[in-house]
């Protein structure tokens, strides 16, 4: 096998300009999709990220049917506590579980004594919540980085659409399950950064002062949001509680709770498709250069070689050892492409990340992008490099061991 | 026993529409370890019969053995097998591996054929590159050498694998005579050294005498046979 990888290399070097060219563009489709899949992914993580530890967790668990009517918020679709000692007990029996917040989630009017308007707020425990979404903290761009009861964390589009500060009292009233209208006084605690995503421009305050605008004698909570310890987790204890709350009937015999992963709950989950989308684009054509330069490379060097090919073949060279001969020859350029291709665009992948480039996105400004790239990603575009040159060296190839000997001598 | 036994051998194949016969039983025997050459005009089928004896193409009739193997009816894997098991090859053009050494190119039928393991095949290479006069030369490149110096490269490797016989069609022919005459000398003494029979085609009448059995073909047929005491 290592002199059929001699014979192979002498026979590229024999070429050098050709083979330099071939590989030259295999290296450069290599960096290109290192990088675009480098740059893609890190823009993806990091908005999952964003989106997933500001506001909405890795999985959140409703009352069935809550999801489809979240635009009115339901306080008729809140869990009894009753059903919340059943999901939590679930949650708990769940080592992959970090975090997770309960949230009596509303809409009401926000007044400050001189005009209102509407508002989505979310009543929370700042310790469990700031656990489950610890981004929360940092989107506060105003005031004191907590949530205590008499405070509202205002979202920024509405603290500047009604001219309220920090510090300034403004009154949050609400209808409750049964119709009653109840209404609060509130501090403004601090200003909300928006956040891409439904959720991304509610409002918070402290749960027992949710309670208390609802008029809650129990309390009765909207969402449970969850943070795994691992996220690549994510579907396998979606799968677990799924299960386990799927005994759990309402007074229809339909599963009482819902579970939900963020893809099904953000609609950045289809940017996230389309980006993955791209990405198989971006390696089809990579394939398909690939497959089409070193075809070209493989076909003429048969073509050159016929006489050698006859030589080889007079002498007793079996035909599946030419064919591995050609092969080799095809692997071998997929190899170096590969490798020149892996070193070149970890490189560049450094330099951009080096560089510490930032982008926008919806109202999220100076997001620093830091592309990397991991070695499983390295390895399947080198395997389909090498395996795809493999590929498109086989027709020259078979066609060189199927060659009749007496015309190939003939050749001129 | 003879080496090769060729009896009413027939070859016709199609050019475009029209039916060529190239050989037309043609019935002979060959000894082992004899020197034979085949003579006669281009068209003659000298290189047709030496493609059928080198199991490169199969005769339409007749037949014919090759030590004790009836060669006419191999397909192309045990065809292939046999003549790098049995015969080695010396053409007109030299037909070295340009991207080898003189050494790799004798060893190239040891390695790639036959297998040989390292030790076994540095022997052989050496000891015939050493008959050939070309041991000095082993390092170099077939575009770095003369056509006489890779002649006789290519009569080391036909050698290498200890074939019974080595077929040459035309192997002085892009020679200068002094050159011819040093490489049939070479084919002759490896001849009478290692028992192998040689059978090779020339057109080259002063060449031609230095063969032992002379068959001369005309149109496709044997129109002479004459031993010479050479």
């Amino acid at each position: 096998m290592f002199d059929l990888f001699k014979i192979a290399i002498r026979n590229l070097l024999r070429y050098r300009r050709r083979t330099l060219l071939t590989v030259s563009l295999v290296s450069i489709g290599v960096v290109s999709v290192l990088v675009f899949i480098s740059i893609s992914g890190s823009f993806k993580n990091m908005m999952i990220g964003q989106i997933t530890d500001s506001f909405l967790g890795h999985l959140q668990i409703h009352k069935k049917g809550y999801v489809s009517s979240i635009d009115s918020l339901p306080l008729t679709l809140n869990l009894s506590p009753k059903a919340l000692e059943k999901v939590e007990k679930a949650i708990n029996e769940i080592p992959d579980v970090e975090a997770y917040s309960k949230r009596i989630k509303f809409g009401g009017m926000f007044s400050n004594f001189v005009e209102t308007t509407n508002v989505r707020l979310n009543g929370v425990n700042p310790e469990d919540e700031v656990k489950t979404v610890p981004l929360l903290l940092s989107r506060i761009k105003e005031g004191a980085k907590t949530i205590r009861t008499g405070e509202v964390l205002v979202p920024e589009l509405l603290a500047k659409g009604m001219k309220v500060k920090v510090g300034d009292t403004v009154v949050v009233i609400a209808t409750n399950s049964n119709g009653s209208v109840n209404g609060k006084q509130f501090r403004v605690g601090g200003i909300l950064e928006s956040a891409t995503g439904p959720g991304g421009r509610d409002g918070y305050i402290h749960i027992d002062d949710a309670a208390e605008i609802l008029r809650m004698d129990t309390m009765a909570i909207s969402e449970i949001a969850i943070r795994l310890k691992n996220f690549d987790k994510v579907h396998e204890v979606f799968d677990r509680l799924k299960g386990q709350l799927a005994n759990e009937l309402n007074k229809q015999g339909k599963p009482a709770f819902e579970v939900h992963t963020w893809e099904k709950l953000s609609p950045f989950y289809n940017i996230a498709r389309m980006i993955d989308l791209m990405t198989f684009f971006v390696k089809l054509m990579l394939m398909a250069i690939v497959l089409i330069s070193i075809m070209n490379v493989m076909v003429m060097a048969v073509y050159e070689r016929i006489r050698e090919i006859g030589t080889i073949a007079a002498i007793g060279t079996l035909p599946g050892k030419i064919l591995a001969m050609f092969l080799i020859e095809g692997l071998s350029l997929g190899i170096f492409g590969a490798a020149v291709g892996t070193v070149l665009g970890v490189a560049t992948i450094s330099i951009v990340s080096m560089a510490k480039l930032t982008f926008d996105f919806g109202r999220q400004k100076g997001l620093l992008l830091s592309p990397s790239i991991n070695i499983q990603d390295i390895l399947l575009i080198s395997m389909m490099v090498i395996t795809v040159s493999v590929m498109a060296s086989l027709q020259p190839a078979y066609k060189a061991s199927r060659m009749n000997p007496i015309d190939a001598l003939r050749h001129v | 026993m003879s080496l090769i036994t060729a009896h009413d051998l027939s070859k016709t194949y199609l050019k475009g529409e029209t039916k060529v016969e190239a050989l037309k039983g043609l019935s002979f025997e060959i000894e082992p370890a004899s020197f034979v050459s085949f003579v006669g005009p281009s068209g003659s089928g000298k290189t047709t019969l030496l493609n059928l004896i080198g199991c490169l193409d199969k005769p339409t009739s007749g037949v014919l053995r090759v030590d004790d193997t009836d060669v006419s009816s191999l397909n192309t894997r045990p065809a292939a097998a046999f003549r790098g098991r049995k015969i080695g090859f010396i053409f007109q053009d030299f037909n070295l591996i340009p991207v080898l050494t003189v050494y790799e190119n004798v060893g190239y039928p040891l390695l790639m054929v036959q297998n040989t393991p390292s030790r076994e095949r540095k022997k052989r290479i050496l000891s015939l590159l050493e008959a050939v006069g070309m041991a000095e030369k082993k390092n170099k490149y077939p575009d770095q050498i003369s056509g006489g110096q890779k002649q006789r490269v290519a009569v080391a490797r036909a050698l290498v694998t200890n074939p019974k016989l080595v077929l040459a069609d035309e192997p002085t022919a892009n020679l200068d005579h002094k050159t011819a005459y040093m490489v049939i000398d070479i084919m002759k003494k490896m001849k009478n050294e290692l028992g192998t029979t040689f059978i090779f085609s020339t057109h080259d009448q002063k060449i031609v005498g230095e063969a032992e059995t002379i068959y001369t073909l005309e149109d496709g047929e044997l129109a002479g046979r004459e031993v010479n005491n050479v």
